[in-house]
């Protein structure tokens, strides 16, 4: 029998009886009863399955633990949709001052003007990049974004024609989220076939466009990478027929200081402070989905909002024609403090640059691939770029080949397999943080995969094999799921 | 690069945006501030806001101030935590998802259900998911909840159930701030979900047992909602007591109360729920070489895959806040956790009797006769709110005038006191409120 190595083990078997890694403060006051107030028979018997352990050892857990993750502080992370780009220091510094990080969110008003100013700051801020002025700060991720914004839609034609009318048209190249999130909002959705060029068919979305739609759910830049061009045509259509567009803004990053949704048509859309504006991901959030639409949608806005008022900022409940609350007290603030500095330190020529940054660095990774791998769509791309595995298939390697042999060449893969309308999808994002050295390492790694690919494909279909762990049956997983720890009997 | 790409200028690269629609100016935003001066310019913000360095602060109401080892910030702020995406890549992402499979882990034991999901936006929203999951699952459409559930949450829920179609019941508490039984029974018949806190909004220690016999006998589900998780420290854990379902914010456990978020929602449930769940799970996994790990599983629930037949539409979930639960869940342990609810238990007390003795000539009534947790309702106060604003002044916010989420209690302050409200804070509270 050999023993087991306490790097692989989970806190729980790394638990000793009697060990502490907390202190209390004073016990300044005297115990209350706890029998005849708390009622018979819901006094906690134990917490048996919670670990003791000391400081020292809770902390070399969670940092062995933090190497072996991959972050944007790592190397690049050219995740297409997810905007991984730099999350400056100086934003982590500001979000934990303590006048903003331990204001009670029920604060009265005036304890907590300073708050209030950077929401309402951000809000106007957010305004004017988009050119949609009724803001919200409220959602908590892009997906919860989408789903606010429809329920305004929603909102907006029950007020206006008396119901909500019945569904919301989706191009096949949506994230998963916009289909569901108008699902999670009363609709049914129809999906859009896109254009030969990756682009919404304007002619099928003409088709699809009756009364019974109540919008449009398009993403600009699209999951492709491609301006909508017809933008303008599409929202005309949209807008004949009494129905509204939405803007998934996940690819807000290719635009900013470029071209204001508002100015092309959008009615109503939500940005992604965790993408476009550099809030961490924090491994799989928080997040945060503001809402940005026009100002004939300022009644529907989620309650409350924060409004000027000749007595300094305060948060205004009454909204009679809100679609109510999406969330307890007033967004992640924390995040809105973050993407507030992040626009104050950038200003406005800075933030353009980084749009044009960003486009600049995903064409450059197409015009230096494109001879190595497929390109369903090769024309300018915006913020990011689409290739698909077509002519490394040949020699049996799949995208998902190529990903994982990125990681032993050190970069963390693109988003892969989506959309889904294009086969064996590598969706890369470089952003605007990455310098040229960086990016033509990236490019050699990918064109040394391809010449692999050729040569020795066993080397792409067993990677990775210079992590800790390689590929995991996922299958098995799903299968037979095993979703927490328990102590081996015996 | 320019040339590599084939094109002249950056402005070329944006042809493929309508000239009409192309920006012609720069965007009106305020001048770049270097670093140093957008410190103190933040600076100055944060001076404007009261804080527990300048005022003492009585607020919960579902945002708990309790004490975060400093470790647990230190390792937030590892990059490699921070910085990372959502574990699409597991081989790379083996750190993020152990610590979501340990926080499963301790949140199935800390509630005493079978499974936890690996976090929700918020509690607010876990709520509304639950009951949207109650209704998919016993194929029903209303819910019913307590009107002691924290109002925010109820707001929530109310803008989810709309939009669906879902009926949403409210029904009142008792004189003494318990479950009104008899009208939740009655409220009960066919509804998919009954919802109740533990404790409750008012702090008061509720029995769920009354609830899940309610449930049950309606065939509906259980959903019980902790707001204030330290309490689980010292109350027997909902899933012991038959809840089905447990919608939880977590935020009490290491993450600060921020101005409200992010914070970290989670759902926990019995077996049962499991095909139904909303948000992400992580598995055990084995990989080629045999060696056990972690990944995203069960996925064929999610967006990603399901798209608008999916369980919910949630991506982006708490992660970072997760992880911050799990090592204070960790550090506190066995014996730490019920310590220290034990702690806010007997402060809590001993704020109320001391705001009870110290305002009996005032009129200062303990509103509610039930056993509370750590926060309690106190009235006799005439216009609450206006008594708030007298205490600010003398740089205490003394707790959350509730009139406008429960007009019927104009004169009632909600009050908090947790392990970091000292006794000399709390003597001058009561006397404050006294006087
Ligand atoms: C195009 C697009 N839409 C929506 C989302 C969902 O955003 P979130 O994960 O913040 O909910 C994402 C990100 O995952 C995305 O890339």
């Amino acid at each position: 029998m050999t023993t087991p190595d306490h790097r692989d083990q989970l806190i729980f078997e790394l638990s000793t009886p009697g060990r502490k890694g907390y202190s209390l403060p004073a016990h300044d006051v005297p115990p209350a009863p706890l029998e005849g107030t708390v009622p018979d028979g819901l006094l906690r018997s134990g917490l048996a399955g919670f670990p003791e352990m000391t400081e020292v050892g809770l902390v070399r857990h969670y940092t062995r633990l933090s190497t072996w993750n991959y972050g944007v502080d790592t190397g690049m992370y050219p995740l297409g949709s997810c905007t991984m780009k730099y999350n400056p220091k100086v934003n982590e510094a500001a979000a934990r001052m303590r006048g903003f990080a331990e204001v009670h969110p029920l604060a009265p008003d005036e304890a907590a003007q300073g708050a209030l100013a950077v929401m309402h700051a951000l809000a106007g801020m957010l305004g004017e990049i988009t050119g949609l002025p009724a803001v919200s700060l409220q959602p908590a991720a892009g997906a919860h974004g989408e789903l606010t914004g429809i329920m305004m839609i929603r909102k907006r034609l029950i007020t206006r024609d008396g119901h909500p009318r019945r569904l919301v048209l989706i191009p096949d190249s949506a994230h998963g989220t916009n289909p569901a999130s108008a699902h999670f909002c009363g609709y049914e959705v129809r999906e859009i076939k896109s254009c030969a060029r990756g682009n919404l068919s304007v002619s099928a979305l003409a088709e699809a466009m009756t009364p019974e739609v109540a919008g449009l759910m398009l993403t600009n830049p699209n999951t492709l990478g491609m301006f909508e061009d017809e933008i303008c045509d599409a929202a005309r259509i949209v807008h004949e027929q009494g129905g509204l567009v939405y803007c998934d803004g996940a690819n807000m990053n290719a635009l900013i200081g470029k071209a204001r949704p508002g100015d092309f048509g959008v009615d109503i859309m939500h940005l992604n402070l965790h993408k476009t504006f550099s809030t961490p991901h924090g491994g799989g959030g928080p997040g945060s989905g503001p809402v940005v639409a026009t100002r004939e949608f300022e009644p529907f806005l989620p309650t409350p909002v924060v409004v000027a008022t000749r007595d300094g900022l305060r948060l205004d409940y009454d909204r009679p024609l809100s679609i109510g609350r999406v969330k307890a007290f007033h967004g992640n603030f924390g995040m809105i403090v973050r993407a507030y500095a992040y626009i104050r330190s950038l200003g406005p020529k800075g933030i353009r640059e980084s749009a044009e940054n960003a486009v600049l660095n995903a064409n450059y990774v197409r015009a230096r691939l494109r001879d190595e791998y497929e390109v369903p769509y090769d024309r300018l791309n915006m913020h990011e770029v689409i290739f698909s595995d077509h002519k490394q298939n040949e020699y049996g390697v799949t995208t998902l080949d190529i990903a994982k042999r990125l990681i032993d060449l050190g970069f963390h893969p693109p988003t892969i397999y989506f959309p889904l309308i294009v086969h064996g999808a590598l969706m890369v994002e470089p952003t605007e943080s990455e310098g040229l050295d960086e990016l033509d390492r990236f490019v050699e790694a990918m064109l040394q995969i391809a010449e692999e690919a050729r040569t020795n494909p066993d080397l792409l279909k067993k990677a990775p094999v210079t992590t800790r762990r390689s590929r995991f049956d996922e299958a098995t997983a799903a299968r037979k799921p095993i979703l927490k720890w328990t102590r081996p009997v015996g | 690069m320019l040339e590599a790409i084939g094109v002249p200028s950056i402005d070329a690269l944006f042809e493929p945006v309508p000239a009409a629609v192309r920006l012609q100016r720069e965007l009106d935003l305020p001048p770049a501030l270097s670093e140093p001066d957008l410190m103190a310019h933040l600076g100055a913000l944060a001076g404007q806001n009261a804080d527990p360095s300048t005022h003492a602060v009585f607020l919960g109401a579902g945002a708990y101030r309790h004490f975060a080892p400093s470790f647990i910030d230190q390792l937030l702020l590892r990059s490699e935590f921070y910085t990372a995406y959502t574990p699409y890549q597991p081989e790379i992402a083996q750190g993020t998802l152990q610590a979501i499979f340990e926080f499963q882990t301790l949140v199935s034991e800390l509630m005493g259900t079978d499974l936890a999901n690996a976090s929700m936006y918020d509690g607010s929203t876990a709520m509304a998911e639950a009951a949207m999951m109650a209704c998919r699952l016993t194929k029903r459409n209303r819910v019913v909840v307590a009107r002691s559930v924290h109002p925010h949450y109820r707001e929530v829920l109310d803008t989810y159930a709309t939009n669906l179609g879902l009926a949403v019941v409210e029904v009142g508490y008792l004189p003494d701030g318990t479950l009104d039984v008899c009208a939740l029974a009655d409220a009960a018949k066919g509804a998919a979900g009954v919802v109740f806190q533990y404790p409750n909004f008012f702090g008061v220690i509720d029995d769920p047992r009354k609830a899940v016999d309610v449930a049950r006998a309606a065939g509906a589900l259980s959903v019980a909602v902790v707001a204030e998780p330290v309490a689980m420290g010292l109350l027997a854990p909902p899933g012991s007591l038959g809840v089905d379902i447990v919608a939880a914010e977590l935020q009490a456990f290491g993450v600060p109360v921020g101005y409200g978020g992010p914070y970290c929602g989670v759902i926990a449930a019995s077996e049962k729920c499991m095909r139904q769940m909303p948000g992400r799970f992580v598995g055990m996994a084995t990989d080629t070489e045999g060696r056990t790990g972690f990944v995203l599983t069960l996925a064929t629930r999610e967006q990603h895959i399901r798209r608008e037949k999916a369980t919910s539409n949630i991506c982006t979930n708490s992660g970072l806040m997760a992880l911050a639960a799990t090592m204070f869940m960790a550090a506190y342990g066995k014996d730490g956790l019920p310590e220290l609810a034990r702690l806010n238990f007997d402060k809590a007390h001993y704020a109320e009797a001391a705001i009870r003795k110290a305002g009996a000539k005032a009129g200062i009534t303990l509103r509610f006769a039930a056993p509370f947790f750590n926060e309690f309702v106190i009235g006799g106060l005439g216009d609450a709110a206006a008594v708030q604003k007298r205490l600010l002044g003398s740089g205490i916010i003394a707790g959350l005038p509730l009139e406008r989420y429960y007009p019927e209690l104009r004169d009632s302050l909600l009050v908090c006191v947790t392990e970091l409200n000292r006794a000399e804070e709390i003597d001058r509270l009561a006397e404050a409120l006294a006087g």
